[in-house]
């Protein structure tokens, strides 16, 4: 009885419930918009961050993660490499020499960073093979290197350039070398594609003068969300003395930090939002009490029990608002799923106004479940806060009162 | 054996600029199966007694003594369930769920009275085709006219079989023809089911069909005749 007495009373003012239910879902639709679109553009961060370049964990010598010089390496360690890689959840153990050169060309020179790889197992972390523009990609015996486009742009190199590298090898010993280009790789992230050459392992270790010595072991992990347990095991494993294993969060404190401030003037969005709608809602809950006073008060003459009336006014306020968030959500998710598929990418200059700053043109969406559910909570507890005023207007109505004053 | 025993109740708003004595001592008893009918002027007090009797407003001072319970003792929630179990009421209008046609309208008190399905529809049924409104079972009150409304609020009080039926000017908004079917209809249900009808009106032609007819005046009883 409760429940179709509260459905029919939503349809007595049918406008009215469709002005509320339809402020609802906007208010749903535009937070989960929002909300999608900052998650995403998070997630892209990340993993543009992580996925592509770190890896989610790295294992180095203690100590390099803050000073990170070829000093601080460590040398190779088959077993050390092998019982990382039985840890599970692990897929792949990358090691890299990763230092800093100036490269120059003709009249050009900048500061880049330079990666010794193993191609191969490089390739499964980075997936850079994907992302070679021009030429070819290199062998472990090359004597070559692959150039980020952005760089390759800036010292106007091309295929079959020479490019000189200097830097400070292992034990102060001097670093030169000159390469040419194999290859071109553009990649998705600014900051990466402006600064990054790729050598092979061995002839970084040569150029370092580090023979046998890597500064990192970064993992390719098959989830995630497995990163801390990984973390976890693998801190068992090594030498806390001597080695170190960091998850992404600590790799990357600046892009984690970034990312909650930037969180919290998105979530301060949405409470925007909702103290707006709360409004709206809170109106339309007050007529609702108001227009019916005179009803009221006789279902209470008749022997209505204060709590049954209750419950019928509550549901009223629960179902409205759990339509309103029903139709936000149906509406908004076969979008978000199209776009989390298709981000929209910009051109022109407003694609290159962003990219300066260090970040993709293009706009991302997160389908995290929590974008969704986090609305209807916030919405059906507002309306539960709001609703208790009529559940209060209620609870004191006397009958004689109302009636007579309707 | 009185069903209504009120022993000289006053009843004064005090929240106005001046207080106002709507009550000054009524004292009346009403027994079993009367038809009485509550007549006088416009402010004279008859909503206020009506309501007193009911259960619905406190008196300033007096006794109310209703089916042999004394219900100045008892509080909100249990006035609330003792007005379900024992009391009809009829109002001068608007009485019905606007969104529960005819049908759900009578059986509604019945519901509250978790009275069985069955139980609820025959009884239903069987009050609207006394009322001839059968074929209005399943529309909603505002397809109704004002005096079939009001014949659907009295089928809702009789429902139950209440104790007493009290009804503030129950034909106050209709025309002179449903006024005199209502009170026919009214008078069946007295006749027929043994039904305690209170009933407040300043109509000379509702009080001519009454069998009891209790004047007041400026809240006090002046005049207490049986036909
Ligand atoms: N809630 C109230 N507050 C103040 N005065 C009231 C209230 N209810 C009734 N009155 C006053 O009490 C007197 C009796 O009113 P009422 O019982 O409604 O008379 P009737 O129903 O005979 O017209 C009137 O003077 C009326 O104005
Ligand atoms: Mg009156």
């Amino acid at each position: 009885m409760y429940i179709i007495l509260a459905w029919r009373n939503i349809w007595r003012n049918k406008r009215r419930s469709y002005i509320t239910i339809g402020s609802i879902a906007f208010a749903v639709l535009l937070a989960c918009f929002m909300r999608s679109m900052q998650l995403g553009s998070y997630e892209r961060m990340i993993e543009n961050a992580a996925r592509f370049y770190t890896g989610y964990v790295q294992v180095h010598q203690k100590g390099y993660w803050d000073e990170k010089t070829i000093d601080n390496s460590f040398s190779f360690d088959s077993g050390l490499i092998d019982s990382i890689s039985r840890t599970p959840g692990v897929q792949e153990v990358v090691p890299r020499v990763e230092s800093f050169a100036l490269a120059s060309f003709e009249q050009k020179t900048k500061g880049c960073l330079v990666l010794g790889i193993d191609p191969e197992l490089e390739n499964r972390l980075t997936q850079y093979g994907e992302k070679l523009v021009e030429g070819a990609g290199i062998t472990p015996e090359d004597k070559s290197i692959l150039i980020s486009e952005g760089l390759a742009n800036y010292l106007k190199v091309s295929k079959g350039d020479s490019v000189v590298l200097m830097g400070q090898g292992y034990h102060g010993a001097t670093a030169v070398g000159i390469y040419p280009v194999n290859g071109i790789i553009k990649f998705r992230s600014p900051a990466q594609n402006n600064q990054t050459i790729y050598l092979p392992l061995r002839e970084a270790q040569w150029l370092y003068a580090a023979q046998n010595r890597l500064t990192t072991l970064a993992l390719v992990i098959d989830k995630a969300k497995h990163v801390d347990r990984v973390v976890s095991q693998i801190s068992e494993k090594i030498d806390p003395e001597t080695m170190e294993v960091m998850g992404w969060k600590m790799l990357m404190p600046d892009l984690v930090q970034g990312i909650e401030i930037d969180n919290i003037s998105g979530k301060l969005m949405t409470w925007i939002l909702y103290t707006v709608i709360g409004f709206g809602m809170f109106g339309t809950f007050l007529m609702m009490t108001a227009e019916r006073m005179y009803e009221f008060g006789v279902l209470i003459s008749v022997g209505m029990k204060r709590i049954q009336l209750q419950v019928i006014i509550f549901l009223e306020m629960a179902m409205m608002s759990a339509i309103g968030v029903g139709i936000g959500v149906l509406i908004t998710l076969p979008f978000l799923i199209y776009y989390h598929y298709h981000p929209i990418y910009f051109s022109g200059e407003s694609a290159e106004a962003i990219e300066k700053f260090g970040f993709e043109a293009a706009y991302f969406f997160s389908l995290q479940p929590s974008i969704f559910y986090s609305q209807a909570w916030v919405i059906l507890i507002l309306a539960m806060i709001l609703g208790l005023y009529p559940l209060i207007v209620l609870q004191r109505l006397k009958p004689v009162k109302a009636m007579r004053e309707a | 054996m009185s069903i209504i025993k009120a022993e000289n109740i006053t009843k004064i708003y005090n929240h106005t600029v001046v207080p106002v004595h709507a009550l000054n001592g009524v004292t009346l008893e009403i027994d079993r199966g009367e038809f009485t009918a509550i007549v006088g002027p416009s402010g004279c007090g008859k909503t206020t007694l009506l309501n007193i009797l009911g259960g619905l407003d406190h008196p300033t001072s007096g006794s109310v003594e209703l089916a042999n319970t004394d219900i100045t003792s008892l509080n909100d929630g249990q006035l609330i369930d003792f007005r379900l179990k024992n009391i009809g009421f009829v109002f001068q209008a608007y009485n019905l769920i606007p969104v529960l046609t005819t049908m759900e309208n009578v059986e509604f008190i019945m519901l509250l009275q978790k009275r069985t399905k069955k139980d609820r529809e025959a009884r239903a049924m069987e009050l609207l085709s006394q009322m001839g409104i059968a074929e209005k079972a399943n529309q909603r009150p505002s397809q109704l006219s004002g005096g079939q409304q009001q014949r659907v609020a009295v089928a809702r009080a009789l429902a139950s079989k209440p104790q007493f039926i009290l009804a503030d000017e129950p034909t106050a908004n209709l025309d002179s023809k449903s006024t005199s079917s209502l009170l026919d209809i009214m008078a069946d249900m007295n006749r027929e089911e043994g039904a305690t009808f209170v009933f407040s009106t300043h109509d000379q032609r509702v009080i001519e069909k009454a069998r009891r007819v209790i004047t007041l005046e400026d809240g006090r009883v002046v005049k207490d005749e049986r036909k």
